[in-house]
């Protein structure tokens, strides 16, 4: 037992993901992550948004994503559409402001993807971004393992 | 119920709208505008909506859960709601109760559906128990394994909405108007609308005892602080909901493509 878990630590070190005791969410150590579960992914003055693996295994089966439209505008803090699982809708808060420049229509047909791959085939927004300073407010890999552990923690 | 009382014991207020044979669509925006735009705890007690309407959820598609032809036929109303879930048939004899938090309204919840579904669900334990062997199945409130609750959520940054249809009595026959939907509970096993359902006034003695002991369980939560409902509407919260009634252009058009 000792010895897998070596093995899985190495590993994850090896793939750039980290992985905590508890839950055994994956976290991603490239992108950025805002306080309600979702991650983006920044190349130049694109990003790329999605919820995280922890948020998609506390939500349950996703049947359905309410998209927003190509061309509309998100803010950051603000929700810019909804995932439904188990009966409920939650929302999708944006960690970035921008305009939307393409929207993952797979989504339409395929909503299980927000489960399967939250962070490649399930990814939902693409933005270009107004003010790359926001990135500042957003916590990294290591805190946003942290924030996720100590939420678990206290529920 | 006072303020005083909210103040000794720590609890944290919940405003109570009780109202009678407020339309459902009418309840339905009321709901999403205190969900979206407010910051108080609200329950909101509907007894009865005036015609037999059905209520789908945020994705519902027509096609898959009602039939068309005869709700076009007797116009029916049909209402995509803004919560997630399935499909309704509601009448007047349809119990609606609705609680709408704030994160901090119930320490230590989880913003998620499971755990808020769960909440509720013990809430209801409490109320209901001494009538039937009530559970929470699969998201449904069943006395033994029958359907008599269903519920729906909808869940934002940082407040929540859990509503239920009670169905305190209905017309078997306006359970035609749906169909087997494509996704539903384990515990149904195939069984028909009629084998499925249960009507609450065969366990519980009168709809203002269903009331009462529910608000008894609301209460060990919160200080329930009565609202009038005109009061509410003078609050002139600005919100657009999105719940709506689909034209009968839609329904048309949703009845062609499953004939094309």
């Amino acid at each position: 037992m000792a010895s897998r878990v070596l093995w899985a630590s190495r590993t994850a070190s090896y793939l750039r993901i980290s992985t905590f005791n508890r839950g055994f969410s994956t976290v991603l150590k490239d992108l950025k992550y805002n306080d309600t579960h979702e991650w983006v992914k920044v190349d130049g003055d694109s990003a790329t948004v999605g919820i995280t693996d922890h948020a998609q295994d506390h939500l349950g089966d996703v049947v359905y994503v309410e998209l927003p439209e190509a061309g509309s505008t998100v803010a950051q803090g603000a929700n810019f559409g909804a995932v439904e699982s188990v009966k409920a809708t939650s929302d999708i808060i944006s960690p970035v402001s921008g305009e939307i420049v393409e929207v993952n229509d797979e989504l339409s047909n395929s909503p299980g993807l927000v489960n399967a791959s939250p962070y490649e085939n399930g990814w939902i927004i693409k933005v270009k971004l107004n003010d790359a300073a926001e990135l500042d407010s957003l916590m990294d890999s290591d805190k946003y393992t942290k924030f996720c552990e100590e939420e678990d923690a206290k529920h | 119920m006072n303020l005083h009382n909210a103040k000794k014991t720590a609890l944290p207020i919940m405003n109570l709208v009780k109202m009678q044979g407020v339309p459902i669509l009418d309840q339905l925006h009321l709901e999403e505008r205190l969900l979206r735009s407010d910051f108080k705890n609200w329950c909101i007690l509907n007894v009865g909506t005036p015609q037999p309407t059905i209520v789908m959820g945020v994705s519902g598609k027509p096609s898959e859960l009602v039939n068309i032809k005869s709700v076009i036929y007797n116009q029916v109303p049909v209402i995509r709601r803004f919560t997630g879930g399935g499909t309704v048939i509601v009448d007047k004899e349809t119990i609606f109760v609705t609680l709408i938090c704030s994160r901090e309204a119930v320490p230590l919840l989880n913003l998620y559906p499971q755990p808020i579904m769960s909440w509720t669900g013990t809430l209801y334990h409490d109320a209901l128990s001494d009538f039937g062997k009530f559970h929470l199945r699969e998201n449904d409130y069943v006395f033994n394994n029958l359907k008599f609750g269903g519920n729906a959520q909808s869940i934002t940054k940082n407040r929540w909405i859990h509503h239920t249809s009670f169905l305190w009595d209905y017309d078997v026959k306006n359970m035609d108007y749906l169909k087997h939907p494509p996704r539903s509970p384990k515990y149904r096993l195939e069984r028909s609308h009629e084998e499925f359902l249960c009507k609450m006034k065969y366990f519980v003695p009168s709809k203002l005892i269903f009331i009462e002991k529910t608000l008894n369980s609301l209460q060990k939560h919160f200080v329930l602080r009565p609202i009038q409902a005109d009061d509410i509407n003078a609050l002139n919260i600005p919100y657009a909901p999105s719940s709506r009634l689909l034209t009968k252009e839609e329904l048309e058009k949703e009845l062609l493509s499953t004939t094309a």
